[in-house]
């Protein structure tokens, strides 16, 4: 087992809001991401899992609050100052492929310039050298040569998100960070960004390590090596993405239900709305639209092997010896 | 019947993104149009909701030619068809309230008596609880803001709906619920759907059939 490239214990972010309120976007998150490996962040818009993000690129905003630690490759981020950020960790050790494109790329500029500045800032690439290195950078993300004069608002959303990957690839960090990275791409698309993202983890001597944040099932299932689940801000379960995806299936009943929803499995959405990050209950935040609920999640389930819930869906050898 | 008859459009006239593209829905019919990122489906999409005038061809709403386009396009014809794109932030008003957002179609078009009942209603369709009409934009997640577009999109019970990636960028059981919405509306109303996309498996579940666009895409 390699050692983890990013390590996260106990992770919490809270904004501050007006009249003295606030929002617990990320609760007590904890894991770790090795060299080489996968893992898939899933969970209902709004759950905190861009937060999370965020916050490993030390690009909170003002009003957020953070407890716990997060470090990559041995360096802290959490309280890292700007100047440390910028040079030693965006880009360099943590890399981001962005949620929305279009709004992460510079619209005056054009894409093949936009490269060329990357290329400058993170790498020794000679002036001359830049345009094939550009075309390179471009080509490893499958995004045309013949469009690298275009400004982003005369891309597709498709062409959009590869070039927002291309620049993500240049600085070779060892955390790559992708934010809803297939959204809006067909299925081709899909696969070959997450493909290419794969590819990214397993590249070189150890690989990378990639967390991809996603709400696209399918995706996580076809690259990612573990699977977590977050649930109004906290993960409620870590589970192999084989098994998670295969059999027995995952143990959370928010998780159950996530895959249940799916066209190709019974396209049931499940009841209700998540509950407000700012208003949570004291017991499982889940509890108002689990159809497993008692009395028992009044009380907040603790953490531990990788599944946060009273009531587990129970895998079927210990179902019947659970029933013996 | 909504009928696109050869269409052609796009943002160059010389190089159109749509080249006479034909697609006839009948009243009450779902149909999924398919194809790869690029190939001009939102385009067609805009077309078919009046936003966006075509080079050539014909928009046919329930036997009207349409007339205009955009703020020229005749009121009836405007309001027989109701839009949600992909995006809820690139299309709500972020100053509006969630509640005044869902309103909003109602009052440009001298309903105002309507609005109480109706957004009461819609809200509840799209599960919208009182403290959350009461936010703006910024201030709501992405499914959140989804469920007010649609809640918008139906306001003006509209024959005829557009639905342009409208579940793109959600969960899996958020789209289930804007799904089944689209389709309890559907079953009351006898509205006819366009939904636009890629997700063949969402659309084949969704829709009566589905028509896959296999241009290549022309940049
Ligand atoms: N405002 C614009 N100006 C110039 N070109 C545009 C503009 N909007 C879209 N295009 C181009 O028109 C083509 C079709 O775009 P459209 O958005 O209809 O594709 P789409 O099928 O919806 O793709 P996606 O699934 O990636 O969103 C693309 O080549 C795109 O780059
Ligand atoms: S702890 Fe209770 S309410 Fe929460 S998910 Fe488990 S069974 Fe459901
Ligand atoms: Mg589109």
């Amino acid at each position: 087992m390699t050692a983890a490239v990013l390590s996260v214990r106990d992770l919490s972010v809270r904004f501050r809001m007006r009249g003295d309120r606030h929002v617990a976007a990320v609760t007590g998150a904890s894991f770790d991401l090795a060299a080489g490996e996968c893992l898939a962040l899933v969970g209902e818009s709004g759950c905190g899992k861009s937060v999370l993000a965020s916050a490993l690129l030390g690009l909170l905003p003002g009003n957020a609050q953070t407890a716990g630690s997060a470090t990559v490759d041995g360096l802290e981020l959490l309280g890292a100052d700007e100047r440390t950020l910028a040079r030693s960790v965006r880009g360099r050790r943590v890399a981001l492929v962005p949620q929305s494109p279009a709004a992460h790329l510079t619209p005056v500029r054009t894409v093949g310039a936009q490269l060329e500045e990357t290329l400058r800032a993170l790498t020794a690439t000679p002036r001359r050298e830049l345009r094939r290195a550009a075309v390179a950078a471009a080509e490893r993300a499958a995004f045309p040569a013949s469009h690298l004069d275009r400004y982003p608002h005369e891309l597709s959303g498709g062409l959009a998100q590869r070039a927002a990957t291309a620049l993500a690839l240049i600085g070779d960090a060892p955390l790559l960070l992708a934010d809803e990275p297939t959204t809006g791409l067909d299925r081709d698309l899909v696969n070959r960004t997450v493909d290419e993202l794969r590819r990214h983890t397993d590249d070189g001597a150890t690989g990378r390590a990639l967390l991809m944040i996603t709400h696209d099932l399918a995706a996580a299932e076809r690259i990612a090596d573990r699977v977590a689940v977050m649930y109004a801000g906290r993960i409620v379960e870590i589970a192999e993405a084989r098994t998670f995806f295969g059999e027995p299936g995952p143990l959370h009943p928010y998780a159950r239900g996530l895959l249940a929803a799916l066209p190709e499995r019974d396209f049931t959405p499940i009841p209700g709305m998540p509950p407000e990050l700012g208003d949570l209950p004291d017991g499982c935040a889940f509890a108002a639209r689990c159809d497993r609920a008692t009395g028992l999640c009044a009380t907040r389930p603790d953490f531990a092997s990788g599944l946060a819930c009273h009531h587990p869906a129970a895998v079927p050898g210990e179902r019947s010896a659970a029933h013996a | 019947m909504l009928e696109l008859d050869t269409i052609t459009a796009g943002y160059d006239r010389l190089r159109p993104v749509v080249r006479e593209v034909s697609l006839t829905l009948a009243p009450g019919e779902a149909v999924g149009l398919l194809g790869p990122s690029g190939c001009g489906k939102s385009t067609l999409a805009k077309v078919a909701a009046l936003l966006h005038r075509p080079y050539a061809g014909r928009v046919v709403i329930d036997g009207e030619p349409a007339r205009g386009w955009r703020h020229t396009a005749p009121r009836a014809q405007r309001t027989a068809i109701g839009v949600v794109f992909q995006q809820p932030r690139m299309s709500a008003d972020p100053r509006l309230p969630l509640r005044d957002l869902i309103a909003e179609p109602l009052r440009a078009t001298g309903r105002r008596d309507e609005v109480p009942a109706r957004v009461g209603e819609l809200a509840d369709t799209v599960g919208l609880t009182g403290e959350l009409l009461g936010r703006r934009p910024h201030e709501v997640s992405d499914g959140q803001l989804q469920r007010a577009c649609l809640a918008r999109a139906l306001v003006l019970r509209p024959r005829w709906l557009i639905c342009d990636e409208m579940t793109a960028m959600l969960d899996a059981s958020t789209t289930a619920a804007l799904v089944a919405v689209v389709e309890e509306y559907r079953a009351a109303e006898g509205a006819g759907l366009l939904a636009v996309g890629h997700d063949s498996i969402l659309l084949e579940r969704w829709c009566d059939r589905t028509v896959h666009w296999q241009t290549p895409p022309t940049d």
